[in-house]
């Protein structure tokens, strides 16, 4: 894969900013105590076996999941339970889902202008402009006019990368973007991932695509039981993994 | 001991055979509903000889000669059966309209507030639905017509609203407008406030798209709507005389009058069909996938276009199908208007018609006819919306 998708320097403005953040559902500890500073242009995987909190971890940041203590601090603004906050980190904040959650009623199209003309108020021409660009982006112009059903899942993931790019996020959340597809069509997302990364975005993606890791990561996190064990930059974490679990960990999911 | 493996040589039947067998049943059944059809219709046919009863329509040319207690259309005693044929389905189209338009409305509130975060809101909607659509609709248009109408005043102690508004046990008394000197620049006035809404409204939306600015309609339009007809008043004068209803003697005169046996079964039936409707929503929009609502807020959308340009329309195709169901029901159990005595077309037709003429063959035909007619013409309507409203799959 290029190179050129690690040669490039952090921004020193931090993005992202979690201290000592904490949740619970019930009784069960969630997060533990998570501690986490983004830079600007900064792209981080997060990895860990199911249920360790990874992607409660990022759907705090954009609030869809709510924290119950310490703080979370997204491009200069607290996320706290103020709407006028949490709707502006939404807007600067895009996430794709493993299950791409594009709206079935509309267009490909639609699905991409729906959020500038309603919360950016761009006139629809505009709107439509910029959606053509990032669908060209992501290689599927030829497919605005069709609805969600009838693409397949590599091509609704796509849509759903540039429909959450057409509200010109500064960071991108992926929750598991490539676990609901099939094995040849995992490639076509993370090429555009790639893409994107090399474009400077901020990016946190939980992952288990560890080639990706490899290639894109600034620093790869690993999380268990609501903890972060160890974080480091690829290179490192793959060959010198420094806590047992994280050696458990990668031994399971690089060995078959 | 080993046996040879070859069995009894399997010889074709006429009774294995699928293709004569699926004839042979065929025949059978056509040749049941022939004969039974046939039974039935001889029976019939000999059974009007022998009471001497002639069949056929005429007698809806024939004088009825009784009144009837509340009528849409023009009706005095003299006029024919088919007269009242025609104001009883007017009368049943209407409880069955406004039930439709009540229930509806009642229903989606309860279902949205069902939903509610807020614990009273949706306890409440709960309550409302599990006390109301279990409770047979029969009982409830007994208590509302026994229990709280006719324990209304008589007309000398109305419950009265102003010197214009009366509530007692012969129903509601209302003003009846009556067309004055304004009449026409009121209604010229009215017209011109609802065409400028609808420019306005698409003017606002051509904006939107072309600039991204909002305009806020919906007060400009209520302004408009008001203030129209309110100068045009002004300027040409009151547009209506109103006849006031006033107590002479035992009973009110002039204004329009609405019949408890009206107001007990529209609401009877709106409340309980509201119930099921309440149910329809919670479960239309809690089949939108959560997702969808996650994708919308993680772009940035409020909740109220969420609910509105995401949800709703999604919610939709899960609800219409059976919301048509319950529209059905409510139509037809509007015949349980019988019981209390209001005028709908079992009553009148199905009832009072048929023991006059003895026509029960015709009647009977005709109400359920009528009943089907408009049953059919409601699927299909909705059938038509839910198509348009349809998701394109692959």
């Amino acid at each position: 894969m290029t190179d050129n998708a690690k040669n490039h320097t952090l921004g020193d403005k931090l993005m992202i900013e979690l201290q000592g953040v904490n949740k619970w559902y019930g009784e069960f500890h969630v997060l533990k105590d998570i501690n986490l500073s983004v830079r600007q242009g900064e792209r981080i995987v997060l990895c860990g076996p199911s249920g360790s909190g990874k992607s409660t971890t990022i759907r705090c940041i954009n609030r869809l999941e709510e924290h119950q203590q310490g703080r979370i601090v997204v491009d200069d603004v607290e996320l706290t339970s103020d709407l006028k906050h949490i709707e502006a980190i939404r807007r600067e904040v895009g996430m794709v889902f493993q299950h791409f959650n594009l709206f079935p009623h509309l267009t490909v199209l639609q699905n991409c202008t729906l959020a500038p003309m309603w919360v950016r108020n761009m006139p629809k021409r505009e709107a439509e402009e910029v959606a053509m660009h990032y669908l060209e982006r992501v290689r599927i112009p030829e497919q605005a006019a069709k609805y969600p059903g009838q693409l397949s899942g590599g091509q609704q993931q796509r849509v759903a990368i540039a429909r959450a790019l057409c509200m010109k996020p500064k960071i991108m959340l992926f929750d598991e973007p490539t676990s609901a597809l099939d094995p040849e069509m995992v490639k076509e997302v993370l090429d555009t991932m790639i893409q994107l990364a090399e474009s400077g975005m901020t990016m946190l993606c939980v992952t288990h695509e560890m080639g990706f890791a490899r290639t894109v990561a600034d620093r790869v996190i690993f999380m268990d039981r609501g903890e972060i064990i160890e974080q480091a930059p690829p290179e490192e974490f793959f060959s010198n993994p420094k806590n047992e679990r994280t050696k458990t960990f990668l031994g399971q999911i690089l060995n078959h | 001991m080993q046996k040879p493996v070859t069995g009894p040589s399997v010889r074709g039947s006429m009774l294995t055979d699928p293709k004569i067998r699926a004839w042979a049943f065929q025949i059978l059944a056509v040749a049941t509903v022939v004969a039974v059809g046939w039974y039935l219709f001889h029976n019939t046919q000999s059974n009007l000889a022998q009471r001497g009863i002639t069949s056929g329509f005429a007698f809806l040319n024939n004088p009825a000669g009784f009144g009837i207690l509340q009528s849409l259309i023009d009706y005095t005693e003299g006029d024919t059966y088919g007269r009242v044929f025609l104001v009883g389905l007017l009368n049943t189209l209407l409880v069955s309209v406004l039930g439709i338009i009540i229930a509806t409305i009642i229903g989606f509130v309860v279902g949205v507030s069902r939903l509610s975060p807020n614990w009273l809101i949706s306890r409440l909607a709960a309550l409302y639905i599990e006390i109301f659509r279990n409770i047979p609709p029969l009982l409830q248009i007994f208590f509302w017509y026994f229990a709280v109408l006719r324990a209304m005043p008589p007309p000398r102690d109305s419950h009265a609203l102003g010197e214009a508004l009366f509530l007692n046990i012969r129903g509601l008394y209302l003003p009846a407008p009556a067309a004055a000197d304004g009449f026409w620049a009121f209604l010229v006035a009215l017209a011109i406030a609802v065409a400028g809404c609808v420019a306005v409204a698409r003017w606002a939306r051509q904006r939107r798209e072309a600039t991204g600015q909002r305009f806020p309609v919906l007060i400009t339009c209520l302004a408009l709507l008001v203030a129209l007809p309110v100068l045009a008043a002004l300027v040409a004068g009151s547009p209506f005389t109103w006849s006031v209803p006033t107590l002479t003697g035992f009973n009110f005169r002039g204004g329009w009058v609405v019949i408890p046996e009206l107001v007990a079964i529209t609401l009877a039936l709106s409340i309980y069909t509201a119930a099921f409707i309440a149910e329809i929503v919670r479960s239309g929009i809690q089949a939108v996938s959560h997702g969808q609502t996650e994708a919308a807020r993680s772009l940035g959308l409020r909740p109220g276009p969420i609910l509105r340009l995401v949800i709703i329309p999604q919610a939709m195709r899960v609800i219409i199908p059976p919301l048509t169901s319950q529209y059905l029901n409510l139509v037809k159990n509007s015949s349980l208007a019988a019981a209390i005595g209001y005028p709908d077309l079992v009553a009148l037709f199905a009832g009072t018609v048929l023991n006059q003429t003895g026509q029960a063959i015709e009647t009977i035909a005709i109400t359920m006819s009528v009943y089907l007619a408009i049953s059919l013409s409601i699927s299909l309507l909705m059938n038509w919306y839910n198509k348009r409203i349809a998701l394109v799959e692959r």
